[in-house]
């Protein structure tokens, strides 16, 4: 819009010209990113039309989005598809700020301190590797199908990134900082509100965003095997009813759900950034 | 000359045969070789010393920072086991949170301490109207100077009411000028507000100007040379009724400054042989 009323005093050569050396900004990246959607949807919607693989085993764009659209009215596997995904997110916020809540304090307390990071650094190196989904069984057997299974699988999820970040941006803060607030008479839990929080709160908010990714993709896999409601009970309640469509619809709404939450967390980061450079 | 005690009442700070060795006792390295110092209560006592004497280290026992390998540090009769904000630390780096303003970093003691918002908000500002920090309350650190940080860094060690100050090298960051006018500021700050301090520096100027007695320091092993007093010469030359820049050109002060210079080099001599 600037450039357009720039351009009225310019001469009109000159302003396309300038509008061209503009694209390659944000016109550009948006073009691109559009371009990309573009081609897997065309693509794919190509591949449907063309008869080579059967409408069952892939149903084309607009097949996805009618049932996306039926789903979203007609109950399936128990409900609507904006109930199952509303079942998910409520599941995925409980896992998310239980590992928020004990993945911060712990990571900023073994920055702070050496010797609860003795304490802590081995028993977490070694559990952290233990992928979410090989938390199932486990889960399964302790909660059978009750909340606490996929809560547990998203914890496993999202917790390590909470430490190690809440861990990392604890060291970065220069020792003096520390050592001044513990002069001034701060006891441990002031030093974690007031000092090491706040202190590490740009290498926070970065693991709080990979937490929530991490976290959504293993609430997917939680909800495939140990729950009855929700999109990934959904997904698996099309799949033994044959449906691609409804399987498809489902990988869609985590998809948009997941970009969605990312897009969310971008906003508050920056906004937060803003802030404190402010 | 070595002084004698000067104290009326009992000493605020004693270092007790404080000795500190990094490494194995055979083969380590010997921080502070058996030093024992005291200093009275509204002492101001400075301590200078090259590189490695363990001035620093000296001060960051009696912060609580630092400890002992043997010997004892006590500050008023009791053994320090940790810091706390009866012993407030100024920082060469001032230290302040950069994500809390002016107003909060000074207020940040009293906070701890659980004091209500409104003697929060009286303290703060007696300090921010005695260090000339009105107007800048609400600032963010990195948007003051260096001179004015130190200055908030300061306030909050006296927000505390602390019985000791320490102060590390609070000035070298510092340039020259502003460096001056801090110098002035904390005697006069000194004298409204009488504290016990420590000051660790490597100007002897500083020293000379701001102290009632001087440490000298030396390395390989860390220890106390000399002990000078000041005191008595700044009170019978009145050096407190002249600005600093005229001290700083009197001949008893530079009488004293050559003296504190030359025990330095001899000191410097000595370890180098």
């Amino acid at each position: 819009m600037t450039t357009l009323s720039n351009a009225a005093n310019a001469t009109a050569p000159k302003a396309a010209r300038r509008m061209r050396r503009r694209l390659p900004g944000i016109g550009e990246s948006l073009v691109l990113s559009l371009a990309g959607f573009a081609i897997l949807f065309g693509g794919w919607w190509l591949l449907a039309r063309s008869g080579l693989v059967p409408e069952q085993v892939l149903p084309g764009p607009d097949a996805v989005l009618a049932e996306i659209l039926h789903l979203m009215r007609t109950p399936f596997a128990g409900s609507t598809l904006q109930m199952h995904l509303l079942s998910s997110i409520g599941r995925y916020l409980m896992g998310l700020a239980l590992a928020v809540a004990v993945g911060l304090p712990l990571g900023l307390l073994m920055g702070w301190s050496r010797r609860v990071e003795r304490a802590i650094s081995p028993v977490f190196e070694a559990l952290r590797f233990i992928a979410p989904i090989a938390w199932l069984p486990f889960a399964t057997l302790w909660f059978g199908t009750g909340i606490g299974g996929p809560i547990l699988i998203i914890f496993s999820g999202a917790f390590p990134p909470c430490v190690i970040n809440a861990y990392y941006g604890a060291k970065l803060i220069p020792t003096p900082i520390l050592e001044a607030s513990r002069t001034l008479g701060a006891s441990s839990l002031r030093m974690l509100t007031d000092v090491l929080a706040p202190g590490a709160l740009p290498s926070i908010i970065a693991g709080v965003r990979i937490a929530a990714g991490i976290g959504w993709q293993s609430l997917v896999g939680a909800e495939l095997i140990v729950v009855s409601s929700g999109v990934g009970y959904l997904m698996m309640q099309g799949q033994t009813n044959l449906s691609t469509a409804v399987v498809m619809a489902g990988m869609a709404a985590i998809g948009v759900t997941g970009f969605a939450i990312d897009v969310l967390l971008r906003l508050i980061e920056s906004r937060i950034q803003k802030g404190a450079l402010a | 000359m070595i002084s004698p005690s000067t104290a009326t009442s009992g000493p605020d700070i004693a270092f007790r045969k404080v000795s500190k060795v990094y490494g194995n006792a055979e083969g380590g390295f010997v921080a502070l070789d058996k030093v024992d110092l005291t200093v009275s209560r509204h002492e101001f006592v400075a301590i200078v010393g090259p590189s490695g004497c363990g001035k620093t280290t000296l001060m960051r026992m009696a912060a609580g920072l630092d400890f002992p390998t043997s010997g004892d540090v006590l500050v008023r009769d009791r053994q320090v086991e940790g810091p706390g904000p009866d012993r407030a630390v100024v920082f060469q780096q001032f230290a302040l949170m950069p994500w809390k303003t002016v107003r909060d970093n000074i207020g940040f003691g009293l906070k701890c301490r659980g004091a209500a918002p409104s003697e929060i908000k009286q303290v703060t500002d007696r300090y921010i109207t005695m260090m000339r920090l009105q107007g800048h309350e609400s600032a963010f650190p990195h948007q003051l100077s260096g001179g004015m940080q130190q200055r908030v860094a300061i306030a909050r060690s006296y927000a505390v009411d602390p019985d000791v100050l320490l102060m590390d090298e609070p000035f070298g960051a510092l340039d020259a000028q502003t460096r001056l006018v801090m110098q002035e500021e904390l005697v006069q700050l000194s004298r409204v507000n009488p504290r016990t301090v420590v000051f660790i520096t490597h100007s002897v100027e500083e020293a000379v100007f701001l102290a009632d007695r001087i440490v000298v320091m030396g390395r390989n092993p860390g220890r106390i040379v000399e002990i000078i007093d000041v005191k008595s010469l700044r009170l019978s030359e009145r050096w407190d009724e002249l600005p600093i820049e005229e001290v700083m050109d009197l001949e008893s002060f530079t009488h004293m400054r050559t003296r504190v210079w030359k025990l330095l080099k001899d000191t410097k001599r000595s370890t180098a042989a």
